[in-house]
């Protein structure tokens, strides 16, 4: 047993690599066999994620949820802003200019408007929640953009974890809401043609909520919304920490 | 060679960040200013730059994928490191937020997709494509048909 702890400890990495990969095989098994396919694999594996960073944290009632047992240190490791920034970074490798451009115009407006309005209405709710700095009220507005533009943002700002847990959560939420939600306002929405699909990626963001929302909707439609959809993590990522940030810190004065 | 794109990404990360800090300190916030988004900026320039000179590979294309593939893992173990407890004490935040975000978005999708005209669904698209097809091969058939005739002749 002694050894085991010895060898788990002076791998730490590798350990995280291994239990995230369970984690993810689970969550793709529940995806598939629970919600038959409506909430994303990856969505879940997120929730299982905070649940588990939730009970670490009870248990040893340190700040940094699993990472905080000696024998998963390396997930602090694995999930810290070095390997991240990476990962998110690579993810710009399979944007397809030549289809970029097919979206137009109105891709570009929906995505414009798809940074926008979510993180407004996160920076108003965040304030009417009582937060008062600039760090944690873009963190908060940018995690209602997407579960990733929350934490990149509040990373590059040094905002508190436990913001960043909320942006991260905030994000995810709204992943499942689209996902589930999409097949019963489809109609209403007009969600029926290649072009609002467009829209529809460019404005819900998240490109496992919107590639799980479509597919529930009309599995025609999925390339079209995740075309711009792909595109909104790296516009966030962009102007959140930058433009929003300056701005709310203008707005607010701290 | 694997490691070529490995290191390109990690070229584009190391910069994309650096010129962020030195933007976040030129413009007095304590801060880096967008410094994934200017990598991965740098990513699909250098991509383009790459494919033009001919310098792409299959090996250097791997190297990057991998780690694009990881993405959402590496999502899942930041997420299992955060302060939940905490989080979770500031209490209905994350469902209103979540909530709000996605309604705003339904009603911004309605409006937009009603500005100018109305495109195609995809029944329209699948029958128009049917019966174009339709139409080819009947003027195949045709073709066939008037070449055998002048053959005979």
């Amino acid at each position: 047993m002694e050894a085991l702890a010895k060898l788990l400890n002076a791998n730490g990495l590798i350990v995280a690599f291994a239990v995230v990969g369970l984690i993810m095989w689970a969550s793709y098994l529940i995806s598939k066999h629970l919600t038959f396919g409506r909430i994303h694999g990856s969505a879940i594996a997120i929730l299982i994620g905070l649940a588990l960073a939730f009970v670490g944290g009870v248990q040893t009632g340190g700040q940094k949820g699993m990472a905080d047992l000696p024998m998963l240190a390396g997930m602090g490791l694995m999930g810290g802003a070095m390997l991240r920034d990476f990962a998110i970074v690579a993810t710009a490798f399979e944007v397809d200019v030549a289809l970029a451009k097919k979206a137009g115009l109105v891709g570009a407006l929906a995505l414009g408007l798809g940074t926008l309005l979510p993180f407004i209405l996160g920076v108003v709710i965040a304030w009417s929640f009582g937060y008062r700095d600039s760090i944690s009220l873009t963190t908060l507005g940018a995690g209602a953009v997407t579960y990733i533009v929350g934490p990149v943002t509040g990373a590059a700002l040094g905002a508190d974890s436990a913001v960043i847990a909320l942006s991260i959560a905030t994000g995810v939420f709204k992943a499942v809401l689209v996902m589930v939600g999409t097949p019963f306002v489809a109609k209403l929405i007009g969600l029926d043609n290649p072009r609002s699909a467009m829209v529809f990626g460019g404005l819900m963001g998240t490109v496992s909520g919107v590639s799980g929302g479509l597919a529930a909707t009309d599995r025609r439609l999925v390339p079209y919304g995740a075309l711009t959809a792909t595109f909104h993590t790296g516009l966030g990522c962009l102007v959140a920490p930058s433009i929003f940030y300056l701005v709310v810190k203008a707005l607010i004065g701290n | 060679m694997t490691i070529s794109g490995v290191a390109l990404l990690a070229i584009c990360t190391l910069l994309g960040n650096y010129l962020g800090d030195l933007l976040g300190i030129a413009l007095g916030v304590k801060a880096n200013v967008g410094g994934v988004g200017i990598a991965m900026i740098l990513l699909i320039a250098g991509r383009i730059w790459l494919v033009k000179s001919g310098l792409f590979s299959e090996g250097l294309k791997k190297g990057v994928e991998l780690w694009g593939s990881l993405y959402i893992p590496i999502v899942v173990a930041m997420a299992a490191t955060q302060n939940v407890v905490a989080a979770v004490k500031a209490g209905p935040l994350v469902l209103i937020a979540g909530t709000g975000a996605v309604v705003l978005c339904f009603c911004t999708v309605a409006l937009i997709s009603r500005i100018g005209p109305h495109g195609e669904t995809m029944d329209e698209i699948e029958a128009r494509e049917a019966l174009e097809r339709e139409a080819l091969r009947e003027a195949e058939e045709r073709a066939a048909a008037v070449h055998l005739s002048a053959k005979g002749a």
